[in-house]
This record gives C-alpha cells, sequence and structure tokens, in this order.
C-alpha cells in the first residue's frame, strides 16, 4: 500500500532517475513500495531526492557528507529509505549518516547501496552509520549491496549501534551479488533489557573478497543477541566472518555461522564469545560445507537438473 | 512396463569393489502395486537408487516402456515418469516448504497437498525443510512432493520409517489412492506387515539377489518361516539347522 506522498516521491524518483539507476534501486531497496515515511537517495555523491515526513526529519550534516535521521519518539508503522546509488567510474564516495530512533518508535530503515561502475577505474562507497535506539524504541534495519558493470566494486560498511534500555533491533546485512570487495565492520552496545538479532547474508563469486567483522557488547542485565551468519563462497571468492559477542551482565547469546563453499572458494569463520560476567549465557557454532549431495539428488529426482537444483538450494539458503 | 536385464552394480568400499545386486532381472506390469522386501542390506534401497539412476549399474540395461533408459540421468528418468520417495528426505537450511513442493506443483495446490500429508497449510507452507521439523514431517512433505508429480512408477524407500502407526495407515491409505488413480505403478520397500498383506505381489530381496517372487500367499509364509529361522540363529541355535535365504 502507498498513501499519496509514498506515490508522490515514487514519481519523483521514476523522474530523476535512469533505468540503469531505477534497476540498481530496485535490487537494494524496493521504493515502489514505500508505506510512508522518509527518503533520502544519494547519488555519486550528491543527496538527489530529500523528503520528510511529519514524524521522520531527514536533514544534511554541516561539517561532512552524510544526513541526520531524526525518528520522532512514537513514531510507528512509519519507514525511512536512505539508499546510495554510484554509476561513475572511479568515484570514492564516504557518507557519515546518524540515525536517532526516538522513544517508543517502531520503524523500518532501509539503508543499501547499488553500484554500476560502466569503466575500468574503482568506485568504493563507504557507508558509516551511526544508529542511536532510544528508550523502548523498535528498529528493523534492512541493508542491501549489490554491483554490477566492468569496473572493481568496493562497499566498506561501517555500523555503530547503541541501543538504550529495552529496545529492539532486527538487522538484515545483505550482499546479493556483483561486489568485488568488502569489509564490514558492525559494532554494537546494548543497554539492560535491549535486544539484537543480526541475520547476515552474503554471497561472493569470481575474485571477490569480503570481510565481516562484528563485535556485540551486552552491557545491560537481560540483554541479548543473536547473529546468524548465511554466506555462499563461489568460483575462487574467497570470506573471513569474526562475530564476536562479549557480555558483561547476566545477559544471552548465541553466534551462528553456517558456510555454503564451491568450486575454489575460501571460507574462514572464527565467531567468538567472552564471558565478563558468571550468569552470562553464551553459546556459539560454525559450520562450511558444500551443498549435499543428498540436497541435489532429492531434487533432481523432481525433475531438476543440477544446476537448476544447486540454484533453488543456494536461493533458499541465501533468502 | 519397467524391465530390468542382468543388473549388476559393485560399490566402492575403500580400495575393494563390493558386490552390492547380482543378476537382477525383473519385470514389473502396469498398475500393479508391488512390495520390496527382505532383510536389512540385501539391497533394497541400491535396487531403487538403480532404477531412479542414483547409482549407475556396472552391467545390464534398464526399459521403461520398452525404452532403453539406462544412460538416462536422474533427471531425464524423473521427466520420464520414475520417482522415488526418499527413506531418509534431506533437509535443506532456508528452504521453505512450500518452495520445495513448487517444483512438483502449482501453487494453486500446494494447500492441498499438504493437507493430503495431514499437515495444516497455514503452519508448514512458510516454515523451512530444516532440523525444525521432526523426522515424521519430512517423511509427510517427501511423500507430499512425490505425490504432487504425474508418474508412471512410484517407488517408496521404507514409508514407514520414523512415522508413528496412525499416521503411517493413512500415509499408506494416501499411497493406496495415489495408485488407484490408475496408470501407476507402484512398488513399496517395507518390512511392515500392513504393506506385505496389501501388495499385489511381494519381491524378495536377499544379499543382493531376487531370491523369490509371487502373491503375497506364496511369499508371506516364507517370510514368517524365515524370520523365525533367523530368530532362532540368533538366539544360539545351531546354524547348520537353519535355511535362510
Amino acid at each position: 500500500m502507498q498513501d499519496a506522498a509514498g506515490r508522490q516521491i515514487a514519481e519523483v524518483i521514476m523522474m530523476k532517475l535512469n533505468a540503469i539507476e531505477n534497476e540498481l534501486l530496485k535490487n537494494i531497496a524496493d521504493l515502489h513500495n514505500i508505506p510512508s515515511g522518509a527518503v533520502n537517495i544519494r547519488k555519486n555523491g550528491e543527496g538527489i531526492i530529500r523528503h520528510s515526513s511529519a514524524n521522520i526529519e531527514v536533514r544534511p550534516k554541516t561539517d561532512k557528507p552524510g544526513i541526520d535521521v531524526i525518528i520522532a519518539p512514537g513514531t510507528k508503522n512509519e519507514a525511512v529509505h536512505i539508499p546510495v546509488l554510484i554509476t561513475l567510474s572511479g568515484l570514492v564516495d564516504v557518507v557519515y549518516n546518524t540515525i536517532i530512533v526516538g522513544e517508543g518508535a517502531d520503524v523500518t530503515v532501509i539503508a543499501g547501496c547499488g553500484i554500476h561502475n560502466p569503466g575500468s577505474k574503482k568506485s568504493q562507497h563507504d557507508g558509516i552509520h551511526e544508529i542511536i535506539i532510544k528508550k523502548g524504541a523498535k528498529m528493523r534495519y534492512i541493508e542491501k549491496h549489490y554491483g554490477e558493470g566492468s569496473g572493481e566494486r568496493i562497499l566498506n560498511p561501517q555500523t555503530i549501534v547503541t541501543m538504550e534500555e529495552n529496545s529492539i533491533a532486527e538487522m538484515e546485512l545483505v550482499q546479493i551479488k556483483g561486489v568485488s570487495s568488502t569489509i564490514r565492520d558492525t559494532k554494537a552496545q546494548l543497554a539492560e533489557g535491549a535486544s539484537l538479532i543480526i541475520t547476515e547474508r552474503l554471497l561472493t563469486h569470481q575474485d571477490q573478497q569480503a570481510v565481516s567483522n562484528m563485535t556485540i557488547e551486552l552491557n545491560g542485565k537481560n540483554s541479548n543477541t543473536k547473529v546468524v551468519s548465511r554466506s555462499v563462497a563461489r568460483d575462487n571468492s574467497s570470506q573471513i566472518f569474526h562475530p564476536i559477542v562479549i557480555a558483561r551482565a547476566d545477559s544471552k547469546g548465541h553466534v551462528e555461522c553456517d558456510s555454503i563453499i564451491m568450486d575454489h572458494g575460501k571460507i574462514s569463520s572464527t565467531p567468538a564469545i567472552t564471558a565478563e560476567h558468571p550468569d552470562a549465557q553464551l553459546t556459539h557454532e560454525a559450520a562450511i560445507g558444500k551443498i549435499a549431495e543428498e540436497q541435489l539428488l532429492k531434487l533432481m529426482t523432481l525433475g531438476l537438473s543440477e544446476e537448476e537444483a544447486e540454484d533453488i538450494i543456494l536461493r533458499g539458503f541465501l533468502e | 512396463m519397467l524391465r530390468l536385464e542382468s543388473v549388476y552394480l559393485r560399490l566402492k568400499n575403500g580400495s575393494e569393489e563390493v558386490p552390492i545386486l547380482e543378476n537382477i532381472n525383473l519385470d514389473l506390469e502396469d498398475n500393479k502395486f508391488y512390495a520390496l522386501t527382505g532383510p536389512n542390506g540385501g539391497g533394497k534401497t541400491s535396487l531403487a537408487k538403480v532404477i531412479m539412476g542414483i547409482y549407475k549399474n556396472d552391467e545390464g540395461r534398464i526399459y521403461l516402456d520398452g525404452k532403453d533408459i539406462t544412460d538416462f540421468s536422474i533427471t531425464e528418468r524423473a521427466k520420464a515418469g520414475i520417482s522415488y520417495a526418499f527413506q531418509n528426505p534431506p533437509r535443506f537450511k532456508g528452504l521453505k516448504i512450500k518452495d520445495l513442493l513448487k517444483i512438483s506443483a502449482d501453487e494453486n495446490s500446494l494447500r492441498a497437498m499438504l493437507r493430503s500429508v495431514g499437515l495444516c497449510p497455514q503452519d508448514y507452507l512458510d516454515r523451512e525443510c530444516d532440523s525444525g521439523l521432526s523426522g515424521g514431517e519430512m517423511k509427510r512433505i517427501e511423500l507430499a512432493s512425490v505425490l504432487a508429480r504425474p508418474s508412471r512408477l512410484v517407488i517408496y524407500d521404507e514409508p514407514e520409517a520414523g512415522v508413528d502407526l496412525w499416521s503411517f495407515e493413512n500415509l499408506l491409505q494416501l499411497i493406496r489412492n495415489y495408485h488407484k488413480k490408475g496408470n501407476v505403478t507402484s512398488v513399496v520397500i517395507t518390512h511392515h506387515e500392513r504393506v506385505l498383506s496389501l501388495a499385489d505381489e511381494i519381491i524378495l530381496l536377499v544379499d543382493g539377489k531376487i531370491a523369490d517372487r509371487g502373491s503375497r500367499d506364496k511369499i508371506l509364509p516364507l517370510i514368517q518361516e524365515d524370520a523365525r529361522c533367523c530368530w532362532k540363529a540368533n538366539c544360539g541355535g545351531n546354524n547348520d539347522e537353519v535355511e535362510c535365504y
């Protein structure tokens, strides 16, 4: 469902973006289904569409590139879309965004970056997001990364989350495909009663490289986190995962890294847990393996070719 | 409809090749309901996998409706109308049940498929086919994925395994109903007397060879006698007195 403002924004987007840019946008943030809320679209280092709603203010930073997104306390069922598009070869774009989710709010933040590199020079986006979730607020955060084109495409997201008492966050961090190199750095600090779920899904192929570092600090009593990472490394690509959960209070944490390795891919997965409180409960698990032969055989007995079976298994695993 | 001529299968065990199936000659007729039984390790599942193309036979030919399918891949055999319900269906992390079933059936019939195997669609369509499901639930989903396909020959590999008796009776009824729709030959690999008693014909496979085949009146007493022999042998009887297959 789209309200009038949403329809108007969608029309502006259609006018301001060409077909390639619209396709990039579709891959990283489905802006055709804006329910209601605010938008900021950054293209090639500049904000090109900016719209605040009654409850969500989007304003440019004055000291450095980026925006502040201020979500009013109590805001419910609204979304803010802040995607970044790069369509120039040789551009290095660094952006600092601050998102403050007001007390008791319940919102969805859709970030993400799509790079279409038409040339031979590298295109790079380093997005530094600082997110503060106030007391009792709830945020769903979706960040999708996608790349295409002939030149190198680099995406280095850095996300720093501060969660106040009894706040809830669900973060979905996805690298769809086509990103030559990424170093992902995610940090979170949880106060009493805060709850954080991070789901990371990552696909690399060709010679792509991905590093994902996470540090989750459970500082408050009854805070909890669950980190689930699922990845597929194909061709000659390589991935390194290093999620750490540190418990400094009576709290719970679980880290799970599950990877499928194919062709000549390389994966290193080292989840770590550190308890600094006697009542902390932390667990971790990691698995790396190829697609189980029985899975392929089962789908082939239903009439699929080996390639079709592989595709369905991977899509299910990553979606 | 299905003919196996002098089929041999040998599988590697380390550096050694072990004979699994020896000189299997088998004719299955159209629309018949067969039970394939025999002691554990006798080659039943291997025979099913040879027919499905999962194992490649080392010697012999396989014909489906007169056509030589020996060199057909699994996919080609599936498209030719052979289906196989796994004894231990694999689990798929992340794959939703509805996405698995969509391979076999169109979206409109998914709910009916789940209902037919005794699973409530709203509870299961969006669930993942992974460790969150019990063995019994996986067997039902396996059956649903197979029965949704149009088949000429369906091989069910121990459908009773891991399923409670009450559910098994329902699943068996489902298999029977699918069979009765016609133009399908069913082979149930089983140790279950209830299935044996329903079969038009029982095929007894022992040590990789077809030891006997025939009507249930002929084969059932042999199996019962054999079971007594083996029990006696295992309980300290004289092996020389025991005549097993």
